[in-house]
Formats: structure tokens, sequence, C-alpha cells
């Protein structure tokens, strides 16, 4: 019954997403009339009604997973009677079905946010919006429906389900999944508002205003996922990487590089109203990608821990959505670009022309990793035979990629709109620079390899952008007579704080990645209990084995106790660490489960290879210095996002108005020139 | 100069610059493309020498020999096998008679130095690489049946 209800709820949402995407927008183009307001007005309800029909289909297919309903074809190969119910309520989103079906959710999630909190923007571009949202919509609710429902029914059912795989029975999928889609699928807002726009044909720096926060939120989303995703495969995978250059990874990668492009571009065409089309392609391009994303991962084209299943008519039916999606907007763009006109023009030192090279540096790289990521599977289809692209590649390019943008980071908030004299940025960089080169220098002391210049000049770069972030922060506290005063705070918008916080972000975030790659250290070897061996400055003494009786699992599991290495061997541990191999029931499948002691300085990190002869197993010990800076950066990133959309002139409504006939460059807000 | 004149020189300075990114990636590409053979490829000699590639089958049954943490075993597509020696500990699902990849080298004694070996976290997922060896070489038995070939339609 549940399974009926929700796969009603999912067919009638359908319909309403057909008649969200015809009626309102039909509306739009008629004369001002009683009729056309009236066919306009149905978008904002439709938006909810429709939100609160995938969300009841949800509702009703977690239901069946926590009621192990195994006539549920869906539940009886993705649960087990054993199966812990936190992970049976997240093996809702643990299969491909399931996915899409989250997928749905978060879009028309993003759809009712917007019916709800855009009572700013001029009716039309509303209507027009959530019309374009809904259109989107159609294609995803009739992938779900036709090629992967999630509520086919199994008869006879199995007495007990397959279990989810058990990779995925971890906290990391409860959280993953949702963060990750709602960055993925809030690309597709700024799709909407460019759409909108285009069919309108205006876009000024009001547009921009409006389109921004949005973005914001999508991108902050979609750091936080990617970086949750490398978190859970640090730990969870057993052999210490946080980054594979995995195409399910580049998938995710690429929208986010595009996204991170768009977030700047947005900035110059609110601010100075320049760079209109571009900022409308990065718009087309960010959820292209999101959708070339789901088509290598849903397709099967890829094999992954992603790719549940594989089904050609998926994979053919995503590759038609994605061309009519992308085809169809961008044909819009031709026909509509030109008429959007250009900014005013400015000099070659001067804040557009920092983001300007920005941009060209992501989309770039985003095409570096594009061509390592489709060029394999390109040559494998035309049977021109398999190669494989590894992270040598990614790593070769992507560094020498970034720097012009990392050195152009500190530089770029200092800088002012339009004409910016570059005396004065080197002036006021000048310490920066000391910084960075000191840091450069001094590496040879965070790790025993001596001087390495790819550490050095990493170590550089990151300092670099932290001190530049540290100047930009002291100027905007400092006071007319020339002191710094914290209560000067509250006179520069939330939105350059954020973006501040964003910079440091990325600052601690490569002061991470360079100390992990340059100083970590590893060991695989041959440990019998009562024995230990040292990494890194550090001894891990392995005392005792036992076998442990889990829910859904058995394991071995060891103990391990961590000393210094100069200290006395009958200190006290710093910490004891509980490594496991499990083998769980329904699947007979093995799994690592590593033990990490954790601080802000250093991980070590160990995991259980195999029995050898004896009671001597296989034990990996890593040693990675800084290695949880990676992830803190991306967290202050996203922090940065949030703070960012906090600023007051977003939720300005009747000031909004007011500007809508002025296309001036605003000054009021944002770091005005000075 | 004058400002068009200048706007000219940074547009072309801009050109270079994407230029230089454009021919670092296509190098750094090249040089780290890692070509697929087969065990049978391997045998006839058609394998590059000083250069990383992969192999991927079966691993055959009986051949897991361990020495601490070095490993030998042998990779088969049925037809020919290959010697594989590798040090380190390898994947959770890395089992006799179960496909698997490998990314290494050949040394000068014919056997085959893996520096990774890849086996994917499903129980019956089979790489595609090592479906791919079992196909090539005619010989898709033992494989699980959604790799077995189609019969040839008339």
């Amino acid at each position: 019954m549940i399974a009926e209800v929700g796969h009603f709820a999912l067919a009638l949402s359908l319909a309403l997403s057909v008649i969200l995407a015809v009626l309102p927008m039909a509306g739009t183009f008629m004369r001002p009339s009683g009729t056309a307001r009236a066919f306009t007005d149905t978008a904002r309800p439709i938006a909810a009604v429709l939100f609160s029909l995938v969300l009841l289909a949800f509702l009703c297919l977690s239901a069946l997973f926590v009621g192990n309903d195994f006539t549920v074809s869906l539940v009886a190969t993705h649960s087990n009677l054993s199966l812990p119910i936190a992970y049976r309520v997240a093996a809702t989103w643990g299969s491909h079905e399931g996915s899409m079906l989250l997928w749905v959710l978060m879009l028309t999630g993003w759809t009712a946010a917007v019916a709800a909190f855009s009572a700013s923007l001029p009716h039309v571009l509303r209507t027009r919006i959530l019309s374009v949202m809904g259109g989107i919509t159609i294609g995803f609710l009739m992938f779900l429906l036709f090629t992967s429902n999630p509520f086919e029914r199994l008869i006879p059912p199995p007495a007990d389900g397959r279990d989810l795989n058990p990779l995925l029975q971890d906290p990391g999928m409860v959280f993953h999944p949702p963060l990750l889609y709602m960055g993925y699928v809030g690309l597709a807002v700024a799709f909407a508002f460019a759409v909108a726009g285009l069919i309108g044909g205006r876009f000024d720096a009001v547009w921009a205003r409006w389109a921004r926060p949005w973005t914001t939120v999508a991108w902050a989303f979609l750091t936080l996922g990617i970086a949750l995703g490398s978190f859970w495969a640090y730990y969870e995978l057993g052999w210490g990487g946080w980054w594979f250059w995995d195409p399910v990874e580049n998938a995710s990668f690429m929208p986010w590089l595009v996204a991170t492009a768009l977030i700047h571009s947005l900035a110059v065409t609110e601010k100075r109203g320049a760079f209109r089309s571009w900022t409308v392609l990065l718009a087309i391009l960010g959820f292209s990608l999101s959708l070339l994303g789901t088509f290598l991962v849903r397709s099967g084209v890829l094999t992954s821990v992603h790719a549940f299943a594989t089904d050609p008519a998926r994979g053919v039916f995503i590759l038609i959505f994605l061309a009519v999606v992308i085809g169809g907007s961008l044909l819009l763009y031709a026909w509509r670009a030109p008429a959007l006109g250009s900014g005013s023009g400015f000099a070659l030192i001067s804040r557009e022309s920092m983001l300007l090279a920005n941009n060209v540096v992501l989309v770039v790289a985003m095409a570096a990793v594009l061509l390592g990521t489709l060029y394999p599977l390109a040559l494998d289809t035309l049977g021109m035979g398999k190669i494989s692209v590894g992270p040598p590649y990614f790593e070769a390019v992507f560094y020498p990629l970034m720097a012009p943008a990392m050195f152009l980071m500190a530089v770029g908030p200092l800088t002012r709109w339009k004409q910016a004299p570059l005396p004065d940025i080197a002036r006021r960089l000048r310490w920066a620079l000391a910084v960075a080169i000191a840091a450069a220098l001094l590496q040879p002391l965070t790790t025993d390899a001596g001087f390495r210049p790819l550490a050095a000049s990493g170590l550089a770069f990151g300092l670099w952008i932290a001190a530049g972030v540290v100047v930009a922060m002291l100027d905007m506290l400092k006071a007319p007579d020339g002191r710094v005063r914290a209560s000067r705070a509250r006179l520069h918008p939330a939105s350059v704080w954020g973006m501040q916080l964003a910079h440091l972000g990325v600052a601690i975030f490569v002061i991470g990645v360079t100390l992990v790659k340059s100083s970590e250290s590893e060991r695989e070897v041959q440990l019998a209990p009562g024995q230990s061996i040292e990494v890194g400055g550090w001894r891990v003494e392995f005392k005792d084995l036992r076998t442990v009786t889990g829910p859904n699992y058995d394991a071995m599991r060891g103990r391990f106790e961590l000393r210094r290495q100069s200290d006395a061997a009958n200190t006290p541990p710093r910490a004891v660490l509980l490594p496991e191999k499990r083998v769980y029931r329904a699947q007979r499948m093995p799994m690592t489960e590593a033990a990490i002691d954790r601080s802000l300085w250093r991980d070590v990190y160990v995991s259980m290879g195999e029995p050898l002869t004896g009671n001597d197993w296989a034990i990996r010990v890593h040693v990675k210095p800084f290695v949880n800076w990676i992830w803190l950066g991306c967290v202050l990133m996203a922090l940065g996002g949030f703070v960012a959309i906090a600023d007051r002139r977003y939720r300005r409504r009747l000031a909004a108005r007011d500007a809508v006939s002025a296309n001036a460059p605003q000054v009021a807000g944002g770091l005005a020139p000075r | 100069m004058k400002p068009r004149h200048r706007r000219l020189a940074w547009i072309l300075a801009g050109l270079i610059a994407l230029s230089v990114a454009t021919a670092l990636v296509l190098n750094a590409f090249r040089s780290n493309l890692v070509f697929f053979f087969t065990p049978s490829e391997v045998a006839q000699g058609k394998a590059p020498t000083g250069r990383v590639f992969r192999i991927g089958g079966l691993v055959g049954d009986g051949s897991v020999q361990r020495e601490g943490t070095t490993v030998r075993f042998t990779v088969t597509d049925n037809v020919h096998t290959i010697a594989v020696t590798y040090t380190g500990i390898l994947p959770d699902l890395f089992k006799e008679g179960r496909g698997v990849v490998a990314q290494g080298l050949v040394l000068s004694d014919g056997s085959f130095q893996a520096r990774e070996v890849l086996a994917k976290h499903d129980e019956n997922y089979m790489p595609p690489e090592a479906a791919e060896a079992l196909k090539r070489a005619g010989h898709p038995i033992g494989a699980p049946d959604q790799f077995k070939q189609k019969p040839a339609k008339p």
C-alpha cells in the first residue's frame, strides 16, 4: 500500500511539473490581463504542492526501508533484517533509484524555496524561473518513473534482503549524498535564473544581485558535499588517500570549478554590470556539468562505488535529456546574448581584470579535468582500446594551472574596481610577500627530505593568500586616524567578510595539501602481537587481537598503542587505536575499518591488511601531518559562502525595486572603491 | 603606446599564456596515459618495456604465495598467464579466481612488477579490463554471466 501511495505521488508530481513548466510560462507571454495573471499566479502554489508530493514519495520509500518491506524490489536488494535502523534510512538513497529520488526531492525543494523566498523579484522573472525549474523536474521525474521506478514490487518476496553495500554502512552515507545533491541540484537555480533572464532579455546589476545568493548557497553546499565525500573516502577505504581523481569525484569537481568561477563573475556583473554574457554562459555550463556528472555516474559508463547499477536505457535517457537541456539553452543563448550588451570598461590593473583571470584559470582547469575524465571513455566507446588517466596527469596539470589564481587571490581583493594603481597594491602587499618568501625558505624544517621546490612554493602560496586576507581585513578595520578598531567591522557588508573567510579557507586548504604531500610517511609491514614499528617519529605497538561481533558483521579487532618514538617503553600510550577487519554476513564481503588518532597537526592512521602466517598480519601505518587542514579549509570556504548570503542587501525588497530602473554600478554595499 | 595597441599587446599576452597552458596540459596528458594489455598481448611482446601499463584478467587458482608483505600470483586470460609480484597490502576483494587489474612494469625476466593492484568493492563486480582480457582471448569462461559474449547475430 505504501509503495503504491509513493508511486502515485510521483505520477501526480509528473503531471504537476508539466503544468508548472507550461501554464505560468505561457502566462508571461500573454498580454497583461486577468487570465494572464491567473496563469502566472499558479506557479508558486504548484511549486509548493510539487515539493510536498515528492517529499511524500520520499517518505514512503523511507518507511518501506525502515519497515524492511521485502515485497519492494529495491528494499529487498538494499536492506537486510539485521541492518541498523540509521542505515536503513540512509539506504533510501543507497541505490540508483533511491538516489535519483533524492535528486528530484532536492530539485523540487529548491523550486519551492525559490517560490517562497523571492518576493523581491519582478513577477514575470520569478514566474519564468519557476517554470524553467518545472521543466527540469519533468525530465528527472520521467527518468525516475520510466527507467528507475523505486517502488517496483517483487513477488514473491525473499525471506531476507541482500543488504546495503557494506562500504555504504557508515555515518558518511547519511550526510554526504544529501549535501552533495543540495549543491549539484542547486546549480539548477542559477541555470533557471540564466534561462529566465535570456527569455526576458534582461541582465543587469539587479538581476545579478538576485541570482547571487542562490548561486552562493548552492556552491557552499557543493563544497561541503565534496569535502565530506573526501573525508569519508579517507577513513573508509583504508589506505589513507583523500582524493583519487576518480571520474566520479571529477564529476562533482568540474561543476564546483565552474560554480566558483560563476560566483566571481556574478560579483562583476552585480558591481559593474560587466561580463554579462560570460556570467550567463557559466550558469548554463555549471548545470550542464552537473547533468554530465549525473550521466557519468548513473548511466553505468563508469564503474565505481557510486555506480550502483548498469542499464543502457538509463544512459540513453540521460544523454537525450543532456542534449535537450544543453542544446536548448545554448540555442537560446546564441539567439539572445547579442542583445545583452556589455558593461562599463575597465583598465588592465583593476578588480575586473583580476576576476577575469580567475575565471579563465578556473575554466581552463575544468577543461583539463574534463579531458582526463572523458578521453578514456571516448576511446573505449569508439573501440580504440582501453586506457586510463591516473592521478599523475591531474597533479601535473592542476598545480601549475592554479598557481596564477593563487597569486591573484591576495591581490584581487585589494584592487579597486575599474582602475587601480599598481604601486599602491605592491606597497600594501609587501609584508605578505615577505611572509610568503620566509615560508618558502623555512620549508626544509617541515620534512626530513630537505628543500623541495614544489612544497616550498605550495607553502609560499598558502601563506601569501592568508597574509593577503589579513592585510585586507586590517585595512577594513582601520579608522581614518590609522588605528585598527574592531567596531568598524559592521561598516562593511557581510558578503565581504564571507569572501575573506572563504579565501582564508583556501589558504588553509593549500597549506594542508602541501604538507600532507611533502611530509607524510607510510609503511606496510608484517607484524605480530607484541611487535612494534616506527613511522614518522611515532611508535605503533601491536598489543593483541580479538574477535568482535557487530550487528550484521563479524570482525577481527587489533589493539595498537601509540607512543612517540622518544617516549620510554613504559610510559602510558598517547592513544589506543582499534582497527578492524570485518566480514559482513549477508554478502560475505570483507571490509577494512581503519583507526585514526586525529589532531590538528597530524593523523596517525592504522589499518589491517590480511592475516599472514601464524598470528602475523599485514599492517599499514600512515602519519599524515596537517591532513585535517584540508577539510577544515573546505569548511571555512563553505562557511564564507553562508556568511556572504547573510548580507542585508539581498533582503532589501523596496530598495531592490527602486534600483530596477537604475542600471548604474552599485556603490553601496560591497568593497566600495576607496 | 596608444591604448588600442596596449590592449592588443595584453590580448596577445593572454593568448600566449593560454597556449602555454594548453601545451602543458596536452604534454602531461600524453606522458601520463596508461595503456591496457591482456596477458596474451603481453606474452606476444606487444606491451611496452620500461613504461607503466595495466594488465587485467583473473587471479590464477592456487597461484597466490606470500612472503611477508610481498605477494606473488598469476594473472590469466585463460590462454596466457603472467607472473606478478606486488609488495604491499592487497585490496579486500582480491581473491583467487576473481577479476583483477594491476598497474606496473614488465621486468627483464618477463614477470610483471605491480605498483598498484585494483579490485572494486562489489562481490559481483568484474573489472571491465579483466572482462575485456577474457573476451579478447576468446575465452570468456569463468567470467560472471553478464560478461559472457552474446551469441553473434546471424
